[in-house]
């Protein structure tokens, strides 16, 4: 245990903050979007080129092509979140996509999409889940046919965040309807404008629409976008699957909110008394502030852990399902400590939040359940960090 | 930055596991339970003969001159096997409270005594935390009297006493001085809390004051917290392995999900609290500022999270859990009674909340 930090990072920091303070500017012009504007672009470009954004992708693919270095990253996040600018962006094509053609990508898929992906200007979404295909995504029914150099695709995808604006999606569809479950489906991409391709807002409990549905109704989609061999798509998608459930339960994200909900009762009152004052509340934010804490220590220790290039096992697969349900919980709290004021939610003389509690009490709910639900998560905990049996599968209906 | 144990603390960790595995399994804790309660002897032998007990003396004192990290590591073994050793008063509260400059002369009558074993010292600070009924001790002319209760690490007749009257703490020489040690009648037959009577002993003054105080109750916190790990990740350990072995339905149990989710939520519980005490124990010696209050977590978190463990663990266990005979319940109790001593939850929640002003 040494949590100073070297020389080495003691510099890379200074690097950074006086990067973010020459360029305070320029920044300030960016808000990191879901469909970045001219500003943000020049700023996404200008974070390439500084080696703050897309990192370790190679300079043959327009990235700055640095060796990984985890504690490097996690510097980097930290001097932008205290200097409150955007990071580059964090979309499912930089996070997940790029990730996966680096792997298993041809020489050309890689040239043709990886500069733009990274440089913002090509938007990616995921077609992965299915109305009847959630947590068991191998089961997955939209087809794409064989037609000479082409697939005619048929289907609906679900929980298509972005869909609505990308450019592109990388999708799963199942090619080989003989083949059993997992040896069926191929990793394909498909652009957004081909015929056929009809993307409906999908309004959640919420009252917003943060996610789609994409129906497919004889979409043409050329062979050679197949990324990995065919047939071999469930394979190519896990190499990204492990990449969003790091995403999703960041503990940075926590320890924020942790500081809102402390300013928060020291700001508002009951009865002329201020919150903070309260010692039933106090206990409850002490409760959080020790699980805060943890999940933060936890994940230095996994980041410890990659530096080292070890497996980090059971401290990075708790996080989705601890990190989710740490978020869901202090938003709850956030909400018990408005009380009646709470629940305002839309234009009033009486908001307090503009509602951005019960939008992340709500939110934050299809967030445990989504990137895979809690439940699976107990199951991947048990069975692959504690060693349990799978569940026997049931008999199948029909076989004797 | 390296989060990590290094090569050194994992060979501390894998020796004392070793000495512990062999020495210390649930025979040794019945015949624990239904004799005497005093600490066991074959244990703290072990103890003295790998040097433990001066973990924390300095070097120039006879001990090894470790951190709080090393004795967090080694509770959570002692946790693990629910050992009955001394540890948190003598070997770990003591040498922090007498090993510093402004007490330079008790640090070299006592501490190579306590290093070598030819002496134990036991806490009795319980009443600066937490004032049960009229107990609570006075001092008069430099002479300490009245009634102690939850003293630590006191049943072996230690041949000091460290106390803590208003801001000031004592050291009680029990050679020559009236007082009267019994053992209390808690749940937990792996370790024994005392109650002592003091009538009119003489005490040296400790210098340090307040701060000190809250130090040597800091620490002692931070190790009891690993103890409570040690002791959740044996419990969770064993239902994980009694679960693959124990069949129903034609099937082991581990094998149906709702076992698993309940093995699961335990692990995904556990995992951060190691983080949490390696990090509370790395700050008591080198991030003062955040000592008190990593401390305090730590302590209140593993509290919560090591009884939900004792339960749940229990309960996977089914029947077999809640009989005698696998002795599962020596870790319940030992978490039940770790849980209070030196404040409970809430208490200690509390104080969090002031360190930081609220």
């Amino acid at each position: 245990m040494d949590l100073k930090p070297s020389a080495e990072y003691i510099e890379f920091r200074k690097e950074v903050k006086s990067f973010l303070k020459d360029n305070l500017n320029m920044a300030g012009k960016a808000r990191n979007p879901a469909r970045p504007n001219k500003n943000e672009l020049e700023w996404q470009d200008k974070l390439i080129k500084n080696g703050y954004a897309a990192r370790t992708i190679p300079k043959d693919y327009g990235g700055y092509g640095a060796e990984p270095d985890v504690l490097k990253s996690r510097i980097i996040a930290e001097e932008f979140t205290n200097a409150q600018i955007p990071l580059g962006m964090a979309n499912q094509g930089i996070s997940m996509f790029v990730p996966t053609l680096l792997e298993l990508g041809t020489e050309e898929q890689k040239k043709s999409w990886i500069e733009k992906t990274i440089k913002g200007e090509v938007i990616w979404c995921q077609g992965y889940s299915e109305p009847g295909s959630g947590s068991d995504l191998a089961s997955l029914q939209t087809k794409a046919v064989d037609d000479g150099d082409d697939f005619i695709i048929n289907g609906q995808k679900i929980w298509t965040s972005s869909a609505q604006f990308s450019d592109m999606m990388f999708c799963l569809v199942r090619t080989e309807p003989d083949a059993p479950k997992h040896k069926g489906i191929s990793y394909i991409l498909i652009d957004m404008k081909t015929p056929g391709i009809d993307v409906r807002p999908l309004m959640t409990m919420t009252g917003h629409a943060e996610f789609n549905e994409v129906f497919f109704t004889d979409v043409r989609v050329p062979k050679s976008n197949i990324v990995g061999n065919r047939g071999e798509g469930w394979f190519v998608a896990n190499a990204t699957l492990t990449h969003e459930r790091g995403m999703l339960g960041d503990p940075n994200q926590a320890s924020t909110r942790l500081k809102e909900i402390i300013d928060l009762m020291q700001n508002e009152t009951i009865n002329g008394d201020k919150l903070i004052d309260n010692p039933v509340h106090l206990d409850r934010l002490m409760r959080l502030q020790a699980r805060v804490m943890s999940m933060s220590f936890n994940s230095l220790r996994s980041l410890t852990a990659s530096h080292k290039g070890l497996d980090a096992k059971m401290a990075k697969l708790i996080v989705k399902l601890n990190g989710c349900q740490l978020n869901h919980d202090l938003a709850g709290f956030a909400i018990d400590l408005l009380g009646e004021l709470g629940t305002i939610y839309g234009k009033s003389n009486h908001d307090h939040d503009s509602g951005k509690w019960q939008w992340r009490y709500m939110f934050d709910l299809g967030l445990i359940i989504g990137g895979g639900t809690a439940q699976i998560q107990k199951n991947i905990i048990s069975e692959i960090g504690l060693g349990m049996p799978r569940e026997p599968k049931p008999m199948q209906e029909g076989k004797k | 930055m390296e989060f990590a144990l290094s090569e050194e603390q994992e060979l501390l960790v894998d020796s004392v596991s070793k000495m512990l595995s062999s020495s210390c399994n649930v025979d040794e804790l019945r015949s624990q339970a239904s004799g005497e309660k005093t600490f066991s002897n074959k244990i703290n032998k072990e103890f003295l003969e790998m040097g433990l007990n001066g973990l924390l003396v300095p070097e120039k004192l006879g001990g090894s001159g470790l951190g709080i990290l090393e004795a967090s590591l080694i509770a959570e073994q002692i946790g693990k096997f629910a050992a009955p050793a001394i540890w948190v008063g003598n070997s770990v509260m003591t040498p922090i409270c007498l090993n510093n400059d402004e007490n330079k002369d008790l640090a070299e009558e006592w501490l190579p005594r306590i290093a070598d074993g030819s002496c134990t010292s036991g806490v009795a600070i319980n009443e600066y935390i937490s004032k049960r009924e009229d107990n609570g001790l006075t001092i008069d002319n430099g002479k300490i009297s009245g009634i102690s209760i939850f003293a630590i690490d006191s049943e072996t007749n230690p041949d000091i006493v460290i106390t803590a009257i208003q801001d000031e703490l004592y050291l009680v020489e029990t050679a020559n001085e009236k007082i009267e040690i019994s053992n209390l009648p808690t749940i937990d037959s792996t370790r024994v809390m005392s109650e002592i009577v003091f009538h009119s002993c003489d005490a040296h003054k400790i210098n340090g004051g307040k701060d000190l105080i809250e130090k040597i109750i800091d620490a002692g916190r931070v190790v009891l917290s690993a103890d409570l790990l040690g002791a959740s990740q044996n419990m969770l350990d064993k239902a994980v392995e009694y679960s693959l072995e124990r069949k129903q339905f034609n099937r082991i149990i581990g094998s149906f999900q709702a076992v698993k989710h309940m093995c699961a939520e335990m692990a995904a519980d556990l995992e951060p609290c190691r983080s949490l005490v390696w990090y509370a124990s790395y700050a008591q010696s080198n991030i003062p500022k955040e000592a008190h209050l990593t401390a305090c977590h730590a302590k209140a978190h593993l509290s919560e999270v090591a009884h939900d463990i004792a339960r749940t663990a229990t309960q996977v266990h089914g029947g077999m859990g809640f009989t005698d005979l696998l002795g599962l319940h020596y870790w319940f109790k030992r978490i039940g009674l770790t849980r209070q001593i030196l404040g409970g939850p809430e208490i200690v929640r509390k104080e969090a909340a002031v360190s930081q002003g609220f």
